[in-house]
């Protein structure tokens, strides 16, 4: 389980806090879509959570661990592949497995290249690949050390809507198999409810948690469905009135009047 | 075999390895544009035009050429002087001169570059006392090299290395100063030790301008050597330039100029090739050519 405990985060010099008490618990194996305004702290959240910067006050625990710098059970996929330039596909997938030796490295390597659908790439530069590609590389390399929880910020943002509806499937197919607790940040509601177990509501200035919405809708879903629509028009409804200082913090009115779904 | 021949066979041989893709295609494309050649003959016409023209001139008794040799006279010097084997003498001990001054300046000049651009306390206590020892011409040294190391080898592979140092220290600290922190990033949430986010993420980043300051360094080297042969040597292509002049021998001294010409091409040509495995990932428009 992932918690987040009172946690605020303010840059130097940089006037409201990026991120304001913030209090949320991510269950074990639950994926939590985080959805909001730019400038709500999604980014400063994940960061957090990866151990890269430290919380102004407030805690995060991994399984009851403090989280204080880069933890091995969390992996992180940033909006960029990131790709070491300088090593093949493999080498870039081994990069976290250092503590291993060589043959298991290379094989857990290859594993992790197959269940992203990139197998037979490993000999491969960074370059020599698509940008969908790449970022599915960086997701074997955030998951082949296999962490308890793995943080996405962004993902997929900078890919077309086919490729990212393909690479949903690749990643929920992936998370079917470890099941590791996911948080991913994403702008696309329609991301958010066809991944999220939950989606979280962010609002900015200061950054804070606006509201949760829970999605019970059986996997896979169907983009098409009623249900599905009416959950992406609460998450609408909820950001609209999240960016509109005059709506407190709290329960949306069910979108359409009666319950929504 | 003729020319065709060869290149089906090359062809086919690459074919069998490369990738079916485009981009195999376009990687056999380049490889043969490299091996029919064409490209480099085009920067040959130039030279080769002067060249005939002064032989020409001077052969119709248009110039007289005693001051400038015709090349036919500058390569029978470069004959004679390869087959008296002094040419073989002096283009050892110049090559010898500048390699040990290339290798101090070069290890030196990496070592102080890695340290001030990786740490910010001995950035602000060295850089500004050898930014100033950068702003002496290194010529300048020559009299107290001489006075401190005398007057044979070691003070001329000190001005050597000099000469060789600072180039490779801005570029391997500037280098250092530019690297992508999204990457430095990957190192830390893998939770690399100091020493390991060296080695796996630091250097080979900051390999291909480290290569370059080598490659300004190896040229600034070839140039001092001849500052250095100059000032006082027996033996060297600098010394081949000297006693040209003192004994108004012009076409000794455009054989040796020619000799550093090549000899320097070459030493350039052998550190990139040395280096090219070390920077087959990146993706550059000149690695694309
Ligand atoms: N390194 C930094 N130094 C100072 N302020 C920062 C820094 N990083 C972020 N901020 C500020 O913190 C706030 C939250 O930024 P953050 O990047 O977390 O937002 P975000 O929700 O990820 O936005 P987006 O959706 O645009 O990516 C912003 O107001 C931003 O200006
Ligand atoms: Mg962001």
């Amino acid at each position: 389980m992932l918690t987040f405990a009172n946690l605020t985060k303010t840059y130097a010099g940089g006037g409201a806090a990026a991120l304001s008490q913030v209090d949320l618990a991510v269950q074990a194996g639950e994926i939590a879509a985080i959805v909001g305004g730019s400038g709500c702290g999604k980014t400063t959240l994940l960061r957090l959570t990866a151990g890269l910067d430290q919380a102004s006050s407030g805690f995060i625990e991994i399984d009851g661990d403090r989280v204080t710098a880069p933890h091995p059970a969390i992996g992180i996929v940033f909006q960029e592949p990131r790709l070491l330039p300088w090593l093949t596909v493999r080498d870039n997938v081994a990069f976290g497995l250092g503590d291993q030796p060589r043959a298991a490295r290379r094989q857990r390597a290859d594993e992790a290249l197959e269940r992203v659908g990139l197998a037979g790439y490993g000999d491969r530069w960074p370059r020599e690949l698509s940008g969908g590609q790449q970022q599915r590389v960086a997701i074997a390399r955030a998951l082949a050390p296999r962490p308890k929880a793995l943080l996405l910020d962004e993902p997929f943002s900078a890919l077309d809507a086919f490729t990212r509806a393909s690479l949903h499937d690749h990643l929920l197919a992936l998370w079917e198999e470890s099941r590791p607790t996911v948080v991913i940040v994403t702008h696309d509601v329609e991301e958010a409810v066809t991944l999220g177990d939950r989606i979280i509501v962010m609002q900015p200035r200061p950054g804070r948690i606006y509201e949760e919405i829970p999605v019970d809708l059986p996997r896979p879903r169907d983009r098409m469905s009623p249900n599905f629509d009416a959950a992406k028009r609460r998450v609408l409804k909820a950001l609209d009135n999240s960016l509109n200082p005059q709506h407190p913090p709290g329960q949306t009115a069910p979108a359409g009047g009666a319950l929504w779904w | 075999m003729t020319v065709q021949a060869s290149t089906a066979r090359a062809v086919a041989d690459m074919e069998s390895v490369a990738p079916q893709d485009a981009d195999g295609r376009a990687r056999v494309a380049r490889a043969l544009a490299g091996r029919i050649g064409g490209v480099w003959l085009v920067g040959v016409i130039l030279p080769v035009l002067l060249a005939a023209g002064w032989e020409l001139a001077v052969a119709g008794g248009f110039a007289n050429g005693r001051l400038m040799p015709p090349p036919s006279q500058i390569w029978g010097e470069l004959v004679r002087l390869a087959a008296t084997g002094e040419l073989w003498t002096h283009l050892l001990t110049t090559l010898w001169r500048v390699l040990a001054g290339f290798a101090i300046g070069a290890i030196a000049g990496t070592l102080a570059g890695l340290l001030t651009g990786a740490s910010g306390l001995a950035r602000q206590a060295l850089d500004p006392t050898i930014q100033a020892l950068r702003a002496i011409p290194s010529i300048a040294w020559v009299p107290l090299f001489i006075l401190w190391l005398g007057i044979f080898e070691a003070s001329k592979v000190a001005l050597i290395a000099v000469g060789v140092f600072f180039p490779v220290y801005l570029g391997v600290m500037g280098a250092i100063g530019s690297i992508d922190r999204k990457l430095v990033e990957v190192g830390r949430v893998f939770r690399l030790g100091r020493l390991q986010m060296a080695t796996r993420v630091l250097l080979p980043a900051v390999l291909p301008e480290w290569v370059i300051s080598l490659r300004s360094g190896l040229g600034l080297g070839f140039m001092f050597v001849v500052a250095a042969e100059f000032m006082g040597a027996s033996e060297g292509l600098g010394y081949l330039l000297v006693d040209g002049q003192q004994l108004g021998k012009p076409a000794q001294i455009l054989a040796a100029i020619i000799t550093f010409a090549i000899l320097g091409k070459l030493c350039d040509q052998a550190l990139v090739l040395a280096t090219r495995p070390l920077l087959a990932w990146r993706d550059t428009v000149r690695a694309r050519l």
